[in-house]
């Protein structure tokens, strides 16, 4: 995955012409006259992995539920894969944060996942081979049978991710997926996300408020700033991968992209 | 065992105090009679059939209630929980005819369809409507809203979403109600027998009543409770199969 020359397009902002799998342009949104979003352009390149970050109520989740098509803009548009979105689509797979909500109870781990075929109308013939390929892939084989109920959170977690994987999406939109999850579950799940983003060249969208996780997942992590919601700072990570739990987050670059962005946070916060 | 054995050891005291207290004072009241004799009465109408006969007619009158007003509740109630705008439109004439006692319906009924089965099934169903109504339709406004928005998300038709979704997630709070239904439609049977309708368990207990025999009547009063105690085993039984192994985990959280 090359995915060096990406920056360069996407870097070229909202402008950049076809190459783009995600582009906000000139977002506006409001809730009863209340301005969330302002003014929001940007532009993700194919296969990029961009981490947003900002304080809480800035408008992270907003602007995710705008990129999916479940909430429309005032005004600008937003377009994935160089077409317009109008609503949700198949090729744009949305991971929430809280599992336990997202998944259906009354399902097994294969059932679950076999939502996903069934709305994509996959003949009930060839599900049964793809649920498991699908479990397998998140490290769920043996759990087919299990009830969300039945499992940790750190499996619930994979169990939507393994159901995203079905549509089989280009874009990944994530909303603070790991941030219910005790470190160690949340550091195996980042490596498994890196892999799966990897081996199928997906473009990645992850909001999270964890600055560390932004820096160690991504090729960019933008800063929003609050009241209302625009982009405050972009931080290109030269970091290089596959990245190491423990040598990338020893690095000097990944010590120095903290501290600006913790610094960029308490800004504003304050 | 010892607990089976401590939670009967009041009744079974209540029961001797009763038998001792009834014959010691040798009463002749027409509310009251020993144990032993309401024993002997239960036995005796069980062995010659016609409290079977009437507990078959009060059944088939409250399940036949049941299914017809459960059913209509359970359709009315799911589409005004999808269909909001109707919900809206339907809400005054709704809250306007259900605090109407099922039971004052009775005078209504009897003219309109005589008595007999049809008459008593009307009168359940109307008392059953409103409950599977009302719970319905508050089970699928408390469906889980993340749920909804994966099936957006996920870009399930209307069908699926309803079927795939919206049903089995409000179908514990449905069966609920169907349980609560059911308990309604046993207690507005043997109403409805009483009041007026000349059959079943209630109608028993009246003609025993009339017939100054307390015993039998205590017998019915005591094959009533036991027969719904027996109704909402089973029903509990059946919520359990029916729910399975998901719903049990729903339920440890
Ligand atoms: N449905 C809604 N109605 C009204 N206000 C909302 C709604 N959703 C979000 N908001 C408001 O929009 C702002 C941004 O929310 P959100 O995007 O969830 O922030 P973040 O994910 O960055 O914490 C918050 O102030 C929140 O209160
Ligand atoms: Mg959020």
């Amino acid at each position: 995955m090359e995915r060096a020359d990406l920056h360069g397009l996407a870097e070229a902002g909202a402008c950049a012409v076809g190459a783009a799998a995600i582009e906000f342009h000139n977002v506006d949104l409001s809730y009863s006259g209340k301005p969330i979003l302002a003014g929001l352009s940007l532009a993700v390149g194919k296969g990029e992995i961009v981490c947003v970050i900002g304080p809480s109520g800035c408008g992270k989740t907003t602007a995710l539920r705008v990129a999916g098509g479940l909430i429309k803009p005032d005004s600008g548009s937003v377009k994935v894969g160089g077409k317009p979105v109008t609503g949700p689509r198949r090729d744009v797979a949305i991971v929430f944060q809280d599992y336990g909500k997202a998944l259906l109870p009354w399902r097994t781990a294969a059932g679950n996942v076999s939502l996903a075929l069934e709305a994509a109308g996959t003949p009930a013939r060839q599900r049964k081979e793809r649920i498991h390929a699908l479990l397998e892939k998140v490290g769920l084989h043996g759990h087919a049978d299990k009830y969300p109920t039945e499992m940790s959170g750190g499996m619930q977690q994979r169990l939507q991710i393994a159901r995203c994987l079905a549509q089989e999406p280009s874009v990944l939109l994530m909303d603070e997926p790991f941030g219910a999850l005790d470190a160690m579950t949340r550091q195996t799940l980042q490596d498994e996300m890196l892999s799966i983003a990897a081996e199928t060249g997906a473009t990645v969208f992850f909001v999270t408020h964890d600055l560390e996780e932004a820096i160690y997942l991504g090729d960019r992590v933008i800063g929003l700033l609050p009241n209302p919601g625009r982009i405050g700072t972009i931080a290109k990570v030269t970091l290089p991968r596959p990245r190491n739990q423990l040598e990338t987050r020893e690095m000097a670059e990944f010590l120095r992209l903290r501290r600006a962005l913790f610094d960029f946070i308490g800004k504003a916060e304050g | 065992m010892n607990r089976a054995a401590k939670a009967l050891a009041v009744p079974a005291l209540l029961l001797v105090a009763a038998e001792i207290a009834t014959r010691l004072s040798g009463t002749t009241s027409l509310a009251v009679a020993p144990p032993s004799s309401v024993a002997v009465a239960l036995l005796a109408a069980l062995g010659d059939g016609t409290m079977l006969a009437a507990t078959r007619d009060t059944l088939a009158c409250a399940f036949g209630g049941l299914f017809v007003g459960g059913a209509i509740g359970l359709v009315l109630g799911l589409l005004f929980g999808l269909v909001r705008p109707l919900d809206r439109l339907m809400e005054l004439t709704v809250e306007a005819i259900r605090p109407i006692p099922s039971v004052a319906l009775i005078p209504i009924g009897m003219l309109s369809l005589g008595f007999g089965y049809s008459f008593e099934i009307a009168i359940v169903a109307f008392a059953c409507v409103w409950t599977m109504l009302i719970m319905t339709r508050a089970a699928i406004g408390g469906i889980e809203p993340r749920l909804l928005e994966v099936s957006r998300a996920l870009r399930l038709s209307t069908l699926q979403r309803i079927f795939k979704i919206v049903i089995p997630a409000a179908l514990p709070r449905i069966i609920v109600a169907f349980r609560l239904a059911a308990g309604f439609a046993l207690v507005v049977a043997v109403t409805v027998e009483i009041a007026a309708n000349p059959q079943g368990m209630g109608y028993g207990i009246l003609i025993a009543q009339q017939s100054l025999s307390p015993q039998l009547m205590l017998a019915y009063l005591l094959w009533i409770g036991l027969v719904g105690y027996g109704l909402n085993v089973l029903l509990s039984l059946a919520q359990q199969r029916l729910l399975g192994r998901a719903a049990m985990g729903e339920v440890r959280q």
